[in-house]
């Protein structure tokens, strides 16, 4: 067993600082929910309150954290990066070490193991990236259960190694085909399957949005991230860094990494939002940071939605089909009105010049999703000093993302190497 | 007010002034069971949602639940949800079906329109407006099922200020206790969605379906009315002496779908015998 401290009384130190048991963050969350669904909720409320108290749970959670997911991660001081920029000393929490290569996996196994203790067999998840369901996929696979994973028909061809991965796996794919067929539409059949298969299957829902109590749910299990970087940049430094930024789509890794630091008023928080073609385009999923989300709900929750005046959703857009969702976590919109989160954007074209600039300094890469936590702190570098500590966090590896990335870079050799591989195919079919 | 057939005070016949509980007479005290049927507005478009709700006033419906689109119906199935896309990518506006709706009301006075739609859409619109507008149309009842009771007072008292009637729903998994705090809360009638899941896929009626209305019966103060999956005359002769409503959705779209309006006529023929 490796000595990996982490304790219910750390997690729910840092969590209990921001979630609220009444579901509600300022204006936002609450449980907008059809009356099917209030004996789930009510179920996974009082399981969420038990497991809250009980330290076998969290013992056991965070010995899978530690001997099959591989925690802790490191902070990685990025020594180059720094200088490349000359500004703020650049740490990186590396997210991307954990099993399957995102912080999906500490809420997915979180969850599971919840399912269990609720006495479900079936789990169901929605995944817009794949990197969700590919957690969820596994964490089944290892604590067996069934799984079932809701994706949008767009992001299956913007993600196909991972619905690859989440098949073997032992998973069922469910291409939806509706609506701008990404995550918002995926969010929505799993509810659809949800709400007639409740009694069996625990709906794991991948970031920290949805009706209460999800939010609070997820936000609990990744404070774990947020724990280890304070704990690793003080050891390091000896002090606490002047700003830490993370990509948000629904706002899970976000709130992984900053509910540590959230007490101390001394640190700047920044989300970094998809800016997808820029403000004014119309293609993008910036809901706060180009203030054009408006208060509605949709999904089972109260939030700022990217929608039109007679509160339809807009269709969202970025490169990253992770950061691709229409609302935001309730906690975020409220730590955002508040001042106490920073949100910024970044656009597709910073995105892919901010990812060659780590591959090539750190020899990183990074998902295009956690791209945008690093575009969006290079935007912001400038202003900063010698004595300026960044922690980004790393919240993926982009090794999903080698077709878009080959495409964004227009790589001739990469798609040369494609048409071969079809060709090959096509002869051997025959 | 309706005094010797003539509508005294300007007011719209059907008006909600008129309580909805007082309109529904089926059920148990033996008279045959009222039949609301459902229309998504402006799918495949407003002129045959026009001649949908034609043919329901002519074969003896006397509710009809107007859907007012959404982007994100959480509680449709395939059917509907598809009506709602394709009603919203043809432009259907809140402003648009509103309009549709005081035609309507005037046009088809021996009908009882309610609204079904989802909380996002009012709440744009603005509750208490949205409301209002309702009560000036003459709309008598509104359905938004993800209006959580209890996270939407705004909603419910807006709803009681303006004299429409919020319709709560109740499932075989609400426990008694909250069974009695909905049919509290409710209007004209509790909505009991007759299974689990989502609206369109077959309800097998049956001994559950009876012990499940037996106990809402016990506890509910308001008409009832039964839903989701009702899809032939032999479902709502099942209900009939049971349920003061049966609530006729996916199935009647389908066939408008399949076979059209003469087909929906012989559909309601089956459904409501004359
Ligand atoms: C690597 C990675 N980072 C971030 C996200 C965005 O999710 P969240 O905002 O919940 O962290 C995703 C979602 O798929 C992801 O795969």
């Amino acid at each position: 067993m490796s000595e990996y401290k982490t304790t219910f009384q750390t997690i729910s130190a840092a969590a209990e600082a921001l979630v609220k048991d009444d579901g509600y963050y300022g204006n936002y969350g609450g449980s907008f929910i059809p009356e099917i669904l209030v004996p789930a909720f009510a179920e996974i409320k009082e399981y969420f309150e038990a497991i809250k108290q009980d330290e076998a749970f969290w013992q056991e959670y965070c010995s899978l954290l530690a001997d099959y997911s591989g925690r802790p991660t490191p902070l990685t001081y990025a020594d180059r990066l720094t200088e490349y920029f000359g500004r703020a000393k650049i740490y990186i929490k590396r997210e991307d070490l954990n099993h399957t290569g995102a912080h999906k996996l500490n809420n997915a196994l979180g969850q599971v193991l919840l399912a269990k203790k609720m006495g479900k067999t079936r789990v169901i998840a929605e995944t817009g990236a794949g990197q969700h369901g590919v957690a969820t996929a596994t964490a089944a696979a290892k604590l067996g259960l069934s799984a079932t994973i809701y994706m949008g028909r767009e992001d299956m061809e913007r993600q196909y190694s991972n619905v690859f991965w989440m098949k073997r796996l032992g998973a069922e794919v469910i291409a939806v085909d509706y609506g701008s067929r990404t995550l918002k539409d995926a969010i929505n059949e799993a509810l659809r399957d949800w709400v007639s298969s409740f009694e069996t299957t625990h709906y794991v829902l991948g970031t920290a949005s949805g009706a209460h109590p999800f939010p609070a749910i997820v936000s609990y299990f990744q404070a774990v991230i947020g724990i280890e970087a304070k704990e690793q940049i003080l050891r390091v430094e000896g002090r606490l860094p002047s700003w830490v930024y993370a990509c948000v789509g629904g706002g899970s890794n976000a709130l992984g990494v900053f509910q540590a630091f959230y007490p101390h008023e001394n640190v700047g928080l920044v989300g970094v939002e998809a800016g997808g073609q820029g403000k004014g385009s119309g293609r993008h999923a910036a809901r706060i940071a180009y203030g054009e989300g408006k208060a509605g709900v949709a999904q089972g929750f109260k939030t700022l939605f990217l929608q039109n005046n007679d509160g339809q959703m807009n269709d969202t857009y970025s490169l990253a089909a992770g950061l691709d969702y229409v609302g935001v976590s309730p906690i975020l919109a409220d730590l955002s009105e508040r001042g106490r989160v920073r949100f910024t954007a970044a656009t597709d074209t910073e995105v892919v010049e901010a990812l060659e600039i780590i591959m090539k300094t750190e020899g990183l890469i990074p998902a295009l999703e956690s791209t945008h936590a690093f575009a969006g702190a290079f935007n912001d570098i400038t202003e900063s000093s010698g004595s300026d500590i960044f922690i980004i966090n790393m919240s993926g590896r982009g090794d999903k993302d080698i077709f878009n990335v080959a495409e964004g870079l227009h790589d001739d050799e990469w798609k040369a190497f494609i048409r071969r591989k079809a060709r090959q195919f096509e002869n051997s079919a025959r | 007010m309706m005094m010797n057939g003539k509508h005294l005070s300007g007011e719209k016949p059907g008006s909600s002034k008129i309580r909805l509980a007082e309109q529904i007479t089926g059920g148990p005290s033996g008279q045959p069971i009222q039949i609301m049927t459902h229309q998504i507005l402006g799918y495949p478009d407003f002129d045959t949602n026009y001649e949908m709700i034609r043919l329901f006033q002519e074969s003896g419906a006397r509710l009809v639940e107007l859907q007012l689109p959404f982007s994100e119906p959480i509680a449709d199935g395939p059917v509907f949800l598809h009506a709602n896309q394709a009603s919203l990518a043809s432009g259907t506006t809140t402003k648009q079906c509103l309009e549709f709706a005081e035609r309507v009301v005037t046009d088809f006075p021996g009908l009882s329109f309610l609204f079904m739609t989802y909380y996002n859409v009012v709440i744009q619109y603005g509750i208490e407006e949205f409301v209002k507008a309702c009560a000036a149309i003459g709309i008598q009842g509104l359905i938004v099922p993800d209006a959580y009771p209890e996270e939407s007072q705004e909603f419910m008292e807006a709803c009681r200020k303006h004299t429409v009637e919020p319709i709560l729903i109740v499932t075989p998994y609400t426990s008694s206790e909250r069974l009695a705090y909905l049919s509290a809360e409710t209007g004209g009638f509790l909505y009991c969605a007759a299974r689990k899941g989502v609206t369109g896929t077959k309800t097998s009626f049956g001994k559950e379906t009876e012990a499940f209305i037996t106990r809402v019966r016990s506890i509910a103060k308001t008409p009832i009315a039964v839903g989701f999956g009702i899809q032939s005359g032999q479902d709502v002769r099942f209900l009939e002496g049971k349920s003061d409503i049966a609530i006729i959705g996916t199935q009647l779209l389908t066939v408008l779908e399949q076979e059209g309006l003469s087909g929906v006529r012989r559909f309601l023929k089956t459904i409501i015998p004359a």
